[in-house]
């Protein structure tokens, strides 16, 4: 197993390497980084004087080497917006994304998971329509779209919730379900897939000739099997979700990263931008690198490797 | 077929299956796997079951506890009387819970691919002891005692040890005498093993037949098994069942249907063979294709690919009916002794 | 022994097996003609729009739809904050949608196709650096590596084209490869070549047929999602310019009227839905279709 994470880890490294270097050549895609981030009305002088301060007028390996001794030590520039340490503006916000996200995720899996596993195992019942139905509904409705009719119904018509900010609990709920319902359609078809296909497996048939019951062969011999996929998805739908709290922060006003996002692209504040990407990116490759070890826990043909 | 089959057993079957039919429902057509299948089972018997790929050994077999997908599969008609020593009941006629009760307790199962026959995620110590928790007393630290001494009679070494392992850090002839456990776990009267030693080396393979003989003669279990091996067969079974396109085609003693095989499909079979005994290789190839199952048989399936053919072949199905040595049928309107088509009766 | 063809008593005929397979699954059948209606509609928009979509009216803004009070049936989804028929405005909406997501699977299928090719065929460094890339992309989380490069180009079609086509590329080369893998191991391509196939002939008769399945399915589910994010760009103000209509521009547009006039946004809404249902629909069934292993059993 140690070998197993060992090269797991080298491999998140050289990726992060390779976000970093993404990143930094994504800024300078249009060849000039100092008019990009300047107001589009600004004079000439004004941007020149700007990419000096900025060293973008430095040969570009000499750029790309300071990008990446800055980047190792966490430092990634000064958000143009708020003159503040970019990096520093991210982690603020970091808790407020984790808990919007967090919410949704638990909401996603609470539905899918019954829904998927009753789905599965009844092929043709009036549930397996449900659930597909579910399933199909979650990848074809737009979460800032569904954000919006959320807000229609249950702010403006029943005031039930509030339109926007983030003030306790009954302030998380549109913006979980909202973020969640994606994932939860994702998760109710990969469930209902993964219980479909494992109960053909020859393991589950020599279970049957056991003459084990349906109910202990469900939960000691398939949700096992379906963790191990579910476990697969969960971390890429997290980092999703990220990018899906693009929308859903901006549209509810929720003080986290996704909003910061909008916000930045919005002021062209692309300091700002660059280190969000980085951080992202590495959350997401952190995500992947957890998955993995989680795998190694559940799967015993990872655990006992040599 | 009325038969008192077994010279040396003189007892009543512990299994009959009479007109067994099963098909399977699909886009390209439904698919008439079973047939019409009868025969016996003896108490501490072997019966093994050849023919070709697709003739229907494994959909008769598993059909019997509805071990088969359904749907598409479906059970359309038939019985199956099992009778031991504490049953005597109809085994396609039970409920959920009822089949149950039987499966891995009275008829133990062994499959084909060891491989992927066991879950990969639960230790086999405790994938043997999930059984036994099911269907006897045993419970806790004396269950678990008792999978270490079935380990142990299966021939697995350091048993203790080994109870906490999973199937990956098994070969596949060790998860194969893992497979033979599950299926003595309870001490069943039956255990149907399906070509269980087809996916393994043939040195392999022989332990395994070795085992499965010594276990059925210790024990005195009836054991099914199925193969694609004539010379397997040879070595453990009493009587052979040949079965064609989801029917049986002849059926007897093993030394006498391999000397004397009375159906040109077992003919087929064992053609180019020598003796019996000898070093009897797999199914030789028959020329021509396998049946259709697309339809259920009107005449003889055997038919297109038969060199004997003639008329009423193709107008009437032939049935199983003795052919004069004891307990040896055959399912065919020409008759091999005489050289000439049989007397068919009106 | 004689040799018989095979018995094909009891087969179904093709017609009816197509038909069991169309019937057997209603709703690919729906998504089919969903899908071909949602085309015609892209294609006729002149013809059938009730208005110019970009006619302007300030009087009549924001009046709402047909059935609700005020509305009238000259509007029938009402009109948008500058008096702008929505109905029309959405009928244009999914030439934008459509030409984005056709040609962007287009691109990014094409290249996909080419540098999957290229790291199956070649292997060695070629292989590991066309799928260190290919996972780096997979690795960053899509929306924010489309909308930061989307920021940084500006608006236009061209650039929402280029974007998506680019960034979809890695899934297409993960399945060329992949396949391209798969058919070099199982011996076929050896025993071609050792017959004196050429390479070309190889790629033709036993590549490119076993990918038209699965690169059909994913390229279906892939446009579908270009569509979603399309429309997402919009809803940031990111995609194509503002005066184009476009359902993500007209999202954006409603979101600041949601309160007292939410038809602005509810409708393009629908139309995303609608289309993204189309496809998926469209695609799992073609993946039933085309896969042979799901196709057997009933
Ligand atoms: N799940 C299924 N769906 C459709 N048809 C099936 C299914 N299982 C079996 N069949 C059909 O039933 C027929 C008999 O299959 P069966 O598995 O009993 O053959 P077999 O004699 O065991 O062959 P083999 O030696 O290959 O195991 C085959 O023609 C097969 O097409
Ligand atoms: S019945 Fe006729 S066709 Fe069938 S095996 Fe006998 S001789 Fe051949
Ligand atoms: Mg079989």
């Amino acid at each position: 197993m140690q070998r197993y994470l060992l090269s797991r880890l080298i491999q998140s490294v050289v990726l992060m390497i390779g976000v970093l270097v993404l990143v930094f050549f994504i800024v300078r895609l249009t060849g000039d980084p100092a008019r990009l981030m300047m107001p589009r009305d600004a004079s000439p002088e004004n941007i020149q004087a700007f990419r000096e301060a900025m060293g973008f007028d430095a040969p570009l390996h000499v750029q790309f080497f300071n990008y990446m001794r800055g980047a190792l030590t966490g430092d990634f520039g000064r958000s143009l917006h708020y003159r503040a340490p970019a990096m520093s503006l991210v982690v603020e916000r970091i808790p407020a994304t984790l808990e919007l996200a967090l919410a949704a995720l638990f909401f996603a899996l609470v539905v899918s998971i019954p829904l998927g596993i009753i789905g599965g195992t009844r092929p043709g019942s009036i549930w397996d329509t449900l659930c597909r139905g579910i399933g199909l509904i979650g990848q074809t409705v737009p979460n800032f779209w569904l954000a919006l009719m959320l807000i229609v119904f249950f702010s403006v018509e029943l005031r039930w919730f509030p339109t926007f900010g983030r003030d306790g609990l009954r302030s998380l709920v549109l913006p979980a379900i909202a973020l969640g319902f994606f994932p939860l359609g994702k998760f109710t078809r990969l469930v209902r897939a993964s219980v479909l296909e494992i109960r053909n497996e020859d393991y589950i048939r020599t279970a049957y000739s056991k003459g084990l019951l349906e109910q202990h062969i469900l939960t000691r011999h398939i949700f096992r099997n379906v963790a191990i996929t579910l476990v697969s998805i969960v971390g890429v739908q997290f980092g999703y979700m990220l990018g899906g709290s693009i929308y859903i922060e901006s549209i509810f006003a929720w003080p986290g990263i996704g909003r910061m996002v909008n916000e930045a692209v919005q002021a062209r504040d692309f300091p700002l931008v660059q280190a969000i990407a980085v951080f992202t990116a590495g959350f997401v490759v952190l995500l992947n690198l957890l998955t993995d070890i989680a795998y190694a826990v559940i799967d015993p043909r990872i655990r006992y490797e040599n | 077929m009325n038969s008192n089959v077994n010279s040396n057993k003189n007892d009543k079957p512990i299994l009959e299956v009479r007109d067994l039919h099963v098909r399977f429902d699909t886009v390209d057509g439904v698919i008439y796997a079973v047939n019409g299948v009868s025969f016996d089972l003896y108490p501490g018997e072997t019966l093994g079951v050849v023919g070709e790929s697709g003739s229907g050994k494994s959909v008769t077999m598993m059909s019997l506890l509805r071990l088969i997908p359904e749907p598409p599969g479906r059970i359309v008609s038939g019985t199956a009387r099992f009778r031991s020593r504490e049953d005597d009941l109809d085994l396609l006629q039970l409920n959920m819970r009822q089949r149950a009760k039987i499966r891995g307790n009275r008829i133990g199962f062994i499959f084909q691919d060891p491989m992927s026959s066991l879950n990969p995620l639960i230790t086999i110590g405790e994938q043997i002891k999930e059984s036994l928790e099911r269907h006897t007393k045993w419970r806790g630290p004396e269950a678990r005692q008792r999978v270490v001494e079935l380990l142990e009679h299966v021939g697995i070494p350091d048993p203790d040890a080994r109870y906490g392992n999973y199937p990956h850090q098994f070969s596949g002839g060790m998860r194969q005498r893992v497979m033979i456990a599950i299926a003595i776990a309870c001490d069943p009267d039956i255990i149907i093993a399906d070509e269980p030693t087809t996916a393994l080396d043939v040195t392999v393979q022989a332990q395994i037949v070795d085992l499965t003989r010594r276990l059925s003669e210790e024990l005195g279990i009836a054991v099914i098994w199925i193969s694609h091996d004539l010379g397997v067969v040879a070595g453990i079974a009493e009587r052979v069942m040949v079965m064609y396109g989801g029917t049986v085609v002849e059926t007897g003693v093993v030394d006498d249907l391999y000397a004397h095989p009375r159906h040109p499909y077992t003919v087929g079979l064992l053609g180019a063979l020598p003796k019996l005994h000898e070093n009897v290789p797999e199914l030789v190839n028959i020329s021509g294709t396998p049946p259709s199952l697309f339809a259920a048989p009107s005449r003889c399936p055997f038919e297109p690919r038969c060199p004997w053919a003639f008329k009423t072949c193709r107008e009437r199905r032939p049935a199983l009916e003795s052919v004069q040595r004891d307990g040896h049928f055959s399912a065919c309107w020409y008759d091999m002794e005489k050289d000439k088509p049989r007397e068919v009766r009106r | 022994m004689r040799i018989d063809a095979i018995d094909q008593r009891g087969v179904y005929s093709p017609l009816r097996r197509f038909m069991k397979l169309i019937l057997r699954d209603k709703a690919g059948l729906f998504g089919v003609i969903l899908f071909l209606l949602i085309v015609l509609i892209a294609i006729f928009a002149p013809q059938i729009s009730p208005h110019d979509p970009l006619q302007q009216n300030l009087r009549l803004s924001r009046q709402p739809p047909a059935w609700q009070a005020g509305g009238t049936w000259e509007y029938p989804l009402g009109t948008d904050n500058l008096g702008r028929d929505m109905l029309s405005r959405i009928i244009y909406g999914t030439r934008v949608s459509l030409t984005v997501g056709f040609l962007g699977v287009l691109i990014a299928s094409t290249l996909g196709l080419v540098l999957g090719m290229l790291a199956g065929y070649m292997g060695g460094r070629t292989d590991s650096f066309i799928m260190w890339i290919t996972n780096l992309f997979l690795a960053v989380p899509y929306l924010l590596l489309v909308v930061v490069v989307a920021s940084i180009l500006g608006r236009s079609l061209l650039n929402v084209i280029l974007i998506f086509g680019f960034t979809n590329a890695p899934l297409f080369v993960r399945i060329t490869r992949g396949e391209v893998l798969r058919i070099r191991k199982s011996g076929y391509v050896e025993s071609a070549i050792s017959l004196g196939a050429s390479q070309g002939r190889i790629l033709f008769d036993h590549i490119l047929p076993n990918l038209i399945g699965p690169l059909l399915t994913v390229a279906t589910f892939e446009m579908s999602g270009m569509i979603f994010y399309e429309a997402g760009l919009g809803f940031l103000g990111l995609s194509v310019p503002p005066n184009i209509p476009s359902w993500g521009n007209m999202l954006s547009a409603g979101r600041q009227y949601i309160q007292f006039s939410p038809w602005i946004a509810a409708y393009p809404g629908l139309a995303i839905v609608f289309t993204s249902l189309s496809m998926n629909l469209l695609g799992d069934w073609l993946r039933d279709v085309l896969d042979p292993k799901i196709r057997r059993s009933a």
